[in-house]
């Protein structure tokens, strides 16, 4: 059963009329990486963006269809179009983390950074804020690199290091789905491989969506692939389908690298 | 030709700022030579009305510290509201507002709170100065901060509202953080203005002679007692007057210094 599905979306900018992305139907799977490729301006971040609702921060947006998300606990599904309210939102953001494309450390130690998300949760037990600190910088892999300098600055790693570590603020806080908005395209191709590492790691516990303009990218970690042209889904797929065998001709002028 | 009108341009750039530097260098000499001669350590012991300087020093900074203590606050909350929360022509209009009064010569500033403060309270106050600075002090706090939150990116913002924090706690903790050096130089920067204005005090605070700590009063100041020292007839009385435009320009040198180093430390 899919952790997320997206239902007869639509999705309109303030100030605009022509919606930015059209009924759009995908399911993100549960323990999965799904990836969103297509070529610029074809909504993928867009779409992205809608799964924590990070677009409210800018009022005056357009919803239409369902986002629905499953509580795996009381096996029931809730609309996430329907919250209003800031304390919804902020549970909403808790279970669906969000990765950017240039790394956003706070201007603050690595250990605070990664104990944000937890503090703002209410965790104030020292011990508790402590273990799971280094329980997310291990399971990001970057234990290694700092734990002898926890009270540093993030300011002083270097970008591979502080998105790995905006990885682990963002597992700190056990989210069930975690959002990457073309995360290793501002990284040299070693801290590339890295984070790659990575997020085939997270997705024992964690469901990933994937916004990348890197075709190999999405062929080597994701299972799904959504293939997104101007504001429509064209097609959704396991990624060696849409890969090997796409069924629509736009997917495969893309994928062969005719256009885009 | 192009070479000889590049030569002819630079030639002319480097007389300009050697022409304007001259005159930095004669004013600052000027003030060396004569503030110097009549400098001594006892100008910090006595109050004016013993030939010192102390209480007008002391008067200065407590004026400039309540102008603070009002308009950094005030300025620091309107320039967050213009940066984090305001849109719209009614913010743009703010803004403009804002940099307007900027640019509002101060002895208007001064008349403005003659009107408003010292007339109704019956004379002139230490608060009535504190609140004509704090007016000088408030649209270039509001600048700085408004300018320095725009230099922070985007997504810093949002990565704090994805990892569940509300929009306040991401302002509070994390852009401010993110734009603190800024804003501390640009505060330094704006109090050295004030500590060193002369016109909003002339009719607000006053002066006086004598050591005070009593706000409900005419205050000691010591760019006032510069303008009416210089305006004696003794010999004395000038001297002490360069005397104190010495002490003052030193102070405000120092804030200034203060300020670009720690622009400099953030940079490095």
């Amino acid at each position: 059963m899919p952790i997320m599905n997206i239902k007869k979306f639509s999705f309109t900018y303030p100030k605009t009329e022509y919606p930015s992305l059209r009924n759009i139907t995908l399911p993100i799977e549960k323990n999965k990486i799904t990836a969103l490729i297509g070529p610029s301006g074809c909504g993928k971040s867009t779409l992205l963006r809608a799964m924590n609702r990070i677009h409210d921060l800018y009022p005056g947006n357009k919803y239409d269809g369902v986002i629905d998300i499953l509580d795996s606990q009381t096996n029931t599904r809730k609309n996430i179009l329907d919250i209003k309210k800031e304390d919804e939102f902020i549970k909403l953001r808790q279970r669906v983390g969000m990765i950017f494309q240039k790394p956003t450390p706070f201007p603050m130690s690595i250990f605070d950074n990664v104990a944000y998300g937890l503090k703002i949760a209410g965790i104030k037990n020292k011990t508790e804020l402590k273990d799971r600190v280094e329980d997310s910088l291990k399971g990001s892999a970057l234990w290694k690199e700092v734990h002898d300098r926890l009270g540093a600055s993030a300011m002083g790693l270097s970008g591979g290091q502080q998105q790995r570590l905006c990885i682990a603020r963002a597992v700190a806080l056990k989210p069930e789905i975690l959002l990457f908005d073309e995360p290793t395209s501002a990284l040299d191709p070693i801290s590339t491989g890295a984070i790659e590492e990575l997020l085939v790691e997270l997705k024992k516990d964690i469901s990933i969506a994937i916004v990348t303009h890197n075709m190999q990218q999405a062929s080597r970690i994701s299972d799904f692939t959504a293939f997104m042209y101007l504001g429509d889904l064209i097609e959704y797929d396991k990624t060696e389908n849409i890969f090997l065998n796409p069924k629509e001709k736009q997917t495969e002028d893309y994928i062969t690298g005719r256009f885009g | 030709m192009r070479l000889l009108v590049n030569k002819i341009f630079l030639a002319l750039s480097i007389l300009s700022a050697l022409i304007g530097l001259a005159f930095l260098g004669w004013i600052l000499s000027t003030l060396f030579i004569k503030g110097l001669s009549s400098f001594h350590f006892n100008l910090f012991l006595n109050d004016l009305i013993d030939g010192g300087l102390r209480n007008l020093i002391i008067g200065q900074f407590i004026l400039a510290a309540i102008a603070a203590a009002i308009g950094i606050p005030l300025g620091m909350a309107a320039g967050i509201y213009l940066q984090e929360y305001g849109r719209g022509k009614y913010t743009t209009l703010i803004r403009d507002l804002s940099d307007i009064m900027m640019s509002a010569p101060s002895i208007v500033i001064g008349a403005f709170v003659y009107a408003v403060v010292v007339i109704p309270t019956g004379g002139t106050s230490g608060f009535a100065g504190a609140i004509a600075l704090a007016i000088m002090m408030i649209p270039v706090v509001i600048n700085t901060t408004d300018n320095m939150l725009s230099l922070v990116p985007r997504e810093l913002r949002e990565a704090g509202i994805a990892l569940g924090a509300s929009k306040y706690k991401v302002i509070i903790d994390i852009v401010i953080k993110a734009a603190k050096v800024g804003i501390m130089t640009g505060i330094l920067l704006a109090f050295a203005r004030i500590i060193g204005e002369t016109a909003p005090l002339l009719f607000t605070s006053e002066t006086s002679n004598y050591f005070s700590l009593d706000l409900t009063e005419s205050f000691p100041s010591l760019t006032v007692s510069i303008y009416d020292l210089a305006n004696e007839p003794e010999e004395s009385s000038r001297d002490l007057a360069w005397a104190a435009s010495f002490i003052l320009t030193v102070l405000v040198l120092i804030i200034n210094l203060a300020g670009r180093f720690i622009t400099r430390n953030k940079e490095n």
